[in-house]
C-alpha cells in the first residue's frame, strides 16, 4: 500500500492546526488512491506533538527527535524528511502553506527530484493522477492541474479544510534526529510584541484605508478589532497605508502582500482597488465602510454603509461589544 | 562577491485577467507587464551588498520570452553589471522545471550569493528560492524582512506566524527578499544610459519535461452582488441585525 505522507509543523512542542487541516487533505487522497496517511513531525521533544497527531486519524505518526532538531533547520529538515519519504516510497507529500511549509517542502521536492504545487484550496485523485486547485494572481483566477510526476508535493492553504481529529491513536514510531552541520542556523525567534492575532488566522479581519486620513487614526480601527474579544479579530490594511509607511507590511492584504479569507472582513476607508480585491475576495462575509457610495469595494461587499468612518466605526465598535459581552 | 538576482516578467498588479481561448493561459491582450514588485527589492539587496563590499558583481538573469529584456534592460539601468536572458516561450508555471533551469545555468557561472524575490506574482507559488537552494545545496532562507552582512556571515530576520525568526548564514546562499526589506531605487538618466552599453546575453532554453500540467484556468465565480444598508453611525444596528440573523457572522 503506497504512503501520503503529511510534513507536520511542531513549534514550542505543539503541532500547529493548519497541520490538521492537512491531514483531512491527506485523508480525502488516501481514500481515493487506496493509500496511508503518515505524518512526519521534525523537533526535540515531540512526544505531546505526537500524541495529538496519533489521534489525528493518520494511520502512523513518524517522529524523527532530538537536540539537534530543536530549532527549525529548512536544510536538515528537508534531507531527513527527504529520506523518510523514499523510504515510504511516498506517493503524494503535503504540507500547510505557511511560513515554514513555503521554506521546507519546496526543497524536499527539489530533493525527490518531482514537481510541486503550492498554495492549493482543493486536491484530488482521478484517473490514477494526483490534481489539485490553487488561486493564481493572487486570487484573479484558478489554476487546476494534474501531476506528472511522482510524488505529487502540495502545500495546502490555511483556513481551508477543517482540522482533522477524532482518531483512535496511531503508531508512533522514533528515530534519531540525525547530527552534522547545518547550512543556515535559526538563532533566535522574537515573539511578536502583545500576542497579537495573526492575520492569516485570524476569525475576523478589520482593515483600514486611505479613508483613516492619518496613521494614529487606526487607533479606531485596533478598538474595533478588540472589541471581538481576545485572540478573534486581526488588523490588516491597504496597499496605499503600507506604502504611505503608516502600518507594517506584514498587515498589508492584497497582491504584494496577504491573501486572506477569514469568515468576516471589515474595508474601513478602502476604495477597493483591483490589488487589494484580489487578497480579500474570498472572505466569507464582506462588510465596507467608505464614504464614496460609488467607490468599487461595494460591488464585492455584501453589506455597505456609506458614510463617515470617524463617525461610523466608533458606533460600530460599541454595538459589537454589546453583541460580545451578551454572548 | 559575485550576486546572481532572478527576476520575473509579469502582468502589472492592477491587470485585469482573461483567459485565453484555450482555457489554460492568460489572454495577454491590453496587458501591462512589469518587473515583478518582490524582486525589487532583491535588485536593491543586491546593489547595496556590492557598494557595502566595494567590490563584486551583480548580474540579473530571467528565464521568459524576448520581452523580458525591457525588465533586465530597467536592472541594469538601476545600477546592476550584467543580464542574461534564458530564452524560453514555455511559461515557466512549473516550480520543478524553472528551478531545473535556473540552477543548471547558475553552476555554470561564478556566484556566491543567489537574491529572488519572495514570489512571483503571477502563478504565486513562493517556492522556486528554497527549491533552488536544495538543487545548489546551498544555504537558504526566505521571505527575508532584514538583512546584514558582516564579516562573510549574513543574519537575516523573517516573519514567521505570530513571531520573528533570526537566521545566520554563509554563502553560498540563496536568500528570497520580503517587501520592507529595504526602498529599491529608481533608474536616472545616467543610468539608462549606461545600461546600453552593459553586456546582455541571451541563452536559448528547452524547459524539461513537466512535473505538472495544467488542465485548466478559470475565473472566479463572481461575487453576488450585496447592498448598502444605510448612510452614517444610524445604520449600524442595522447592520448587526444583518450580520447577525442573514450572514450568521456573528
Amino acid at each position: 500500500m503506497s504512503n501520503i505522507v503529511v510534513i507536520a509543523e511542531v513549534r514550542g512542542g505543539v503541532c500547529k492546526r493548519p497541520s490538521f487541516e492537512v491531514i483531512t487533505a491527506a485523508l480525502q487522497l488516501a481514500a481515493a488512491s487506496g493509500a496511508k496517511v503518515t505524518a512526519i513531525a521534525c523537533g526535540a521533544g515531540l512526544d505531546a506533538a505526537c500524541a495529538e497527531l496519533g489521534k489525528s486519524g493518520a494511520h502512523k505518526v513518524l517522529a524523527i527527535d532530538g537536540a539537534s532538531f530543536a530549532n527549525y533547520s529548512g536544510d536538515a529538515y528537508a534531507k531527513a524528511i527527504a529520506d523518510q519519504c523514499k523510504a515510504l516510497a511516498a506517493s503524494a507529500v503535503l504540507m500547510a502553506h505557511t511560513a515554514m511549509g513555503k521554506d521546507l517542502l519546496p526543497r524536499v521536492s527539489a530533493l525527490l527530484d518531482t514537481g510541486i504545487i503550492t498554495d492549493v484550496v482543493a486536491v484530488s485523485f482521478e484517473g490514477g493522477a494526483f490534481g489539485a486547485k490553487k488561486p493564481v494572481f493572487a486570487g484573479k483566477a484558478t489554476m487546476t492541474v494534474r501531476a506528472t510526476k511522482s510524488p505529487f508535493c502540495a502545500s495546502v492553504r490555511p483556513n481551508n479544510f477543517p482540522a482533522a481529529g477524532g482518531g483512535s491513536g496511531a503508531e508512533v514510531q522514533k528515530l534519531a534526529a540525525p547530527g552534522g552541520d547545518l547550512l543556515a542556523v535559526v538563532k533566535e525567534i522574537i515573539a511578536a510584541a502583545g500576542g497579537k492575532t495573526p492575520l492569516q488566522e485570524a476569525k475576523v479581519v478589520i482593515a483600514g484605508g486611505r479613508g483613516m486620513k492619518e496613521p494614529q487614526h487606526f487607533k479606531l480601527i485596533e478598538d474595533l478589532a478588540a472589541a471581538f474579544g481576545p485572540g478573534v479579530a486581526a488588523v490588516a490594511a491597504s496597499r496605499a497605508v503600507v506604502d504611505a509607511g503608516w502600518r507594517p507590511h506584514s498587515e498589508q492584504v492584497g497582491q504584494t502582500g496577504k491573501v486572506v479569507s477569514p469568515p468576516l472582513y471589515f474595508a474601513i476607508g478602502i476604495s477597493g482597488a483591483i490589488q487589494h480585491l484580489a487578497g480579500m475576495r474570498t472572505a466569507r462575509t464582506i462588510v465596507a465602510i467608505n464614504k464614496d457610495a460609488d467607490a468599487p469595494i461595494f460591488k464585492v461587499a455584501d453589506f455597505g454603509i456609506v458614510g463617515d468612518a470617524f463617525e461610523i466605526v466608533p458606533a460600530l465598535t460599541k454595538a459589537i461589544a454589546e453583541v460580545v459581552k451578551n454572548k | 562577491m559575485d550576486i546572481v538576482v532572478c527576476i520575473k516578467r509579469v502582468p502589472a498588479t492592477d491587470s485585469a485577467i482573461k483567459i485565453a481561448a484555450d482555457g489554460k493561459s492568460i489572454d495577454p491582450t491590453g496587458v501591462q507587464f512589469e518587473l515583478n514588485a518582490y524582486d525589487e527589492y532583491a535588485l536593491e539587496q543586491a546593489l547595496r551588498i556590492k557598494e557595502q563590499l566595494g567590490a563584486g558583481s551583480v548580474t540579473i538573469v530571467t528565464l521568459g520570452p524576448k520581452e523580458s529584456k525591457k525588465q533586465l534592460d530597467d536592472c541594469l539601468a538601476r545600477g546592476a553589471d550584467k543580464s542574461v536572458l534564458l530564452l524560453t516561450t514555455d511559461w515557466a508555471y512549473d516550480g520543478a522545471s524553472t528551478a531545473a533551469a535556473l540552477a543548471a545555468w547558475i553552476k555554470t557561472v561564478p556566484c556566491n550569493l543567489v537574491l529572488c524575490g519572495r514570489q512571483a506574482v503571477d502563478s504565486d507559488n513562493n517556492q522556486l528560492p528554497a527549491n533552488l537552494a536544495a538543487r545548489l545545496g546551498f544555504a537558504c532562507v526566505t521571505e527575508v524582512q532584514k538583512l546584514v552582512l558582516e564579516n562573510g556571515v549574513f543574519t537575516a530576520e523573517r516573519d514567521i506566524e505570530g513571531a520573528r525568526e533570526v537566521v545566520t548564514c554563509k554563502t553560498p546562499a540563496v536568500i528570497s527578499c520580503n517587501k520592507g526589506l529595504n526602498e529599491p531605487r529608481y533608474a536616472n538618466l545616467k543610468g539608462i544610459m549606461a545600461a546600453k552599453k552593459k553586456p546582455f546575453v541571451e541563452v536559448p532554453t528547452q524547459l524539461g519535461p513537466r512535473a505538472m500540467e495544467i488542465v485548466s484556468l478559470t475565473l472566479p465565480a463572481a461575487r453576488a452582488a450585496g447592498r448598502i444598508i444605510g448612510t452614517g453611525a444610524d445604520a449600524v444596528p442595522a447592520l448587526i441585525a444583518a450580520l447577525r440573523n442573514e450572514a450568521k457572522a456573528l
